[in-house]
């Protein structure tokens, strides 16, 4: 099971981790979550996207790990628009028969979304706005799945 | 050949729109010419993609270098490099 999720509702996890677990197979989930950051301030996230484009761009991602590990579902459910620190921006789930392939696909799925999904982030602090830039760490963390 | 152009991010601030049809003459064969031909047109486009360094594209939703060819596309996005998750 693929299931990909682009919008602007708040991530229910309860509903998504008894999706995930309710895949053939499934004897292991891993999830990963992440968070709007009060860093620095920040008071507000907005995501922008590629309408289309982006749901095409996740739906690789997923396949390519269910491919990879075999899994029985690969999940990814992505907010966009405003957010606030605290909030939940990107949830992963990979449910595979045992622990090990659920964990590496875990992350693999947030380590491919983060440089394959045309998303970008503009973080504001009172009255000042800004893009965020790409990291490089990220691309390496990306690549990693690459070579081995 | 018409083309509907997409921005997103600050590219889209930049040029001060989301998304716009162009028809550039038959020479116009790749992203780069297409990118170069637009920043000709006039100042606000120049100003917005200026950096061509931190400039990716899409042609018909998929990502492509700055030499993919255009032949045929319908649609072509300029952005920033992404930062999801």
């Amino acid at each position: 099971m693929i299931r990909i999720v682009v919008g602007r509702d708040p991530i229910d996890i309860g509903a998504e981790m008894t999706l995930a677990e309710g895949a053939a197979g499934a004897g292991a989930v891993a999830t990963f979550t992440g968070l709007v950051r009060a860093d620095d301030s920040v008071g507000m996230l907005e995501l922008e996207h590629y309408p289309g484009a982006t749901e095409a761009a996740l739906t690789r991602v997923a396949e390519g790990a269910v491919a990879r590990w075999s899994l029985g579902a690969a999940t990814i459910v992505h907010r966009v628009g405003p957010m606030t620190p605290g909030e939940r921006i990107v949830f992963v789930a990979a449910a595979a028969p045992h622990r090990a392939a659920a964990l590496e696909a875990c992350a693999y799925l947030i380590d491919r979304l983060k440089t394959d999904a045309p998303f970008w982030k503009r973080e504001t602090r009172g009255t000042d706005a800004r893009w965020v830039e790409a990291r490089d760490t990220d691309t390496a963390a990306a690549e990693r799945w690459e070579r081995h | 050949m018409a083309i509907e152009m997409l921005y997103f991010a600050w590219v889209r601030e930049r040029m001060g729109c989301a998304q716009e049809i162009v028809s550039p003459p038959p020479t116009v064969t790749t992203v780069a010419a297409l990118v170069d031909w637009l920043a000709a047109r006039d100042a606000t486009s120049a100003d917005a993609l200026a950096d061509r360094a931190r400039l990716r594209a899409a042609v018909d939703q998929d990502f492509v270098a700055m030499d993919a060819g255009i032949a045929g596309a319908r649609e072509v996005a300029l952005f920033p490099p992404v930062t999801g998750g």
